[in-house]
């Protein structure tokens, strides 16, 4: 008996594995549909957060060389907008269940890569900006129902959800000399 | 007093096994629990990069998985070294990814087909190119909901 078991428990150990499989999690736009006309309403200026990465991996934020270890506290500092700088995004007044009338910032940042971007680099700059996204989704959960993000039920996270979207877009590529 | 005093032969009982079956078939169910099918041998080396924020594959069920990097050693000298997408068991190209995707999502059932996700296994040295390039393909074959897989640090010590 003990025999039989110890043979299934060796076929088990060979042929399975426990590794559980973490990864960033992230929704793609759908394939804009020719026969609809596009949204054509820009998004204004200060609200976009221009974050572009080229070959080299060099970073540049707003048109300005930057180091990566900032970028997480410049996405951060954006999104807020605290001061209500002229050059950061503007904010909107909407009501959203739970907060009440609340001013909500329009940051949109916009992700552009270089097709010879390292794709080890590129997740490290998605992660920053979901990091610096999540920590102020997590900030405002503390300080309205007394506890971390992750602890909410769905409807209080659909609301800090909604007081701090900020979709991270990607533009769509674009391949000069024709398709591959 | 008299319990203490060994009498008779100095010979040691065998320890008894009967429960012995007992606690491997309890190993064995814990282990069936726990773990999943190797469903796929990886044909491509793929060093999965860093990040903090990585979410837990909840339902392995739901997930389809690409792996993209260069070919394994064994490989080399019928696929080069330049990277390789691999769905499912073997080597593919670009414009098999919408068969691909259309072949998993029949799998699931009416319900979960809108939740399907696609787990994207990227070597980290891989050009954003062949990246951007399947995105798009997933984009046209309406798998929208995708899965960068990374490895789960407290902090990004090396951007590759």
């Amino acid at each position: 008996m003990a025999d039989i078991a110890f043979l299934l428990l060796i076929f088990f150990l060979a042929a399975t594995t426990m590794d559980s499989d973490t990864g960033l999690m992230r929704q793609l736009p759908a394939i804009p549909d020719p026969n609809v006309p596009q949204d054509v309403n820009k998004i204004n200026d200060r609200n976009i957060l221009e974050v572009k990465v080229n070959k080299d991996n060099l970073l540049l934020v707003e048109g300005q060389l930057t180091e990566f270890s900032q970028l997480r506290e410049i996405a951060h500092d954006f999104i807020l907008n605290a001061n209500d700088e002229p050059n950061k995004p503007e904010k909107e007044v909407v009501n959203i269940p739970f907060l009440g009338n609340v001013a909500v910032s329009k940051a949109v940042i916009s992700l552009q890569n270089d097709i010879g971007t390292k794709y080890g680099v590129y997740i490290a700059v998605q992660n920053e900006l979901i990091a610096a996204r999540s920590k102020l989704r997590d900030n405002l959960a503390r300080q309205e129902f007394g506890m971390p993000y992750d602890r909410l039920d769905e409807d209080r996270k659909g609301a800090v959800d909604d007081f701090f979207k900020v979709p991270i877009s990607e533009a769509e590529p674009k391949r000069i000399g024709g398709d591959k | 007093m008299a319990k203490f005093i060994k009498t008779g032969g100095k010979s040691v009982k065998s320890l008894n096994t009967s429960s012995l079956p007992d606690i491997v078939f309890m190993i064995l169910f814990f282990f069936m629990a726990v773990t999943t099918m190797r469903e796929t041998d990886v044909m491509v080396t793929v060093r999965i990069p860093e990040a903090t924020e990585g979410k837990v594959l909840e339902k392995k069920s739901l997930a389809s998985f690409v792996y993209i990097g260069e070919p394994l050693e064994a490989f080399q000298g019928l696929y080069g070294t330049e990277p390789k997408i691999q769905l499912n068991d073997t080597f593919k190209e670009l414009a098999d990814i919408q068969d691909f995707i259309a072949q998993e999502r029949e799998q699931l059932n009416e319900a979960d087909k809108t939740k399907m996700l696609v787990v994207l296994k990227i070597d980290r040295d891989t050009r954003m190119g062949v990246v951007t390039d399947v995105k798009q393909a997933l984009r046209r074959a309406s798998a929208l909901k995708i899965m960068y897989a990374n490895t789960n640090v407290d902090k990004i010590t090396h951007i590759y």
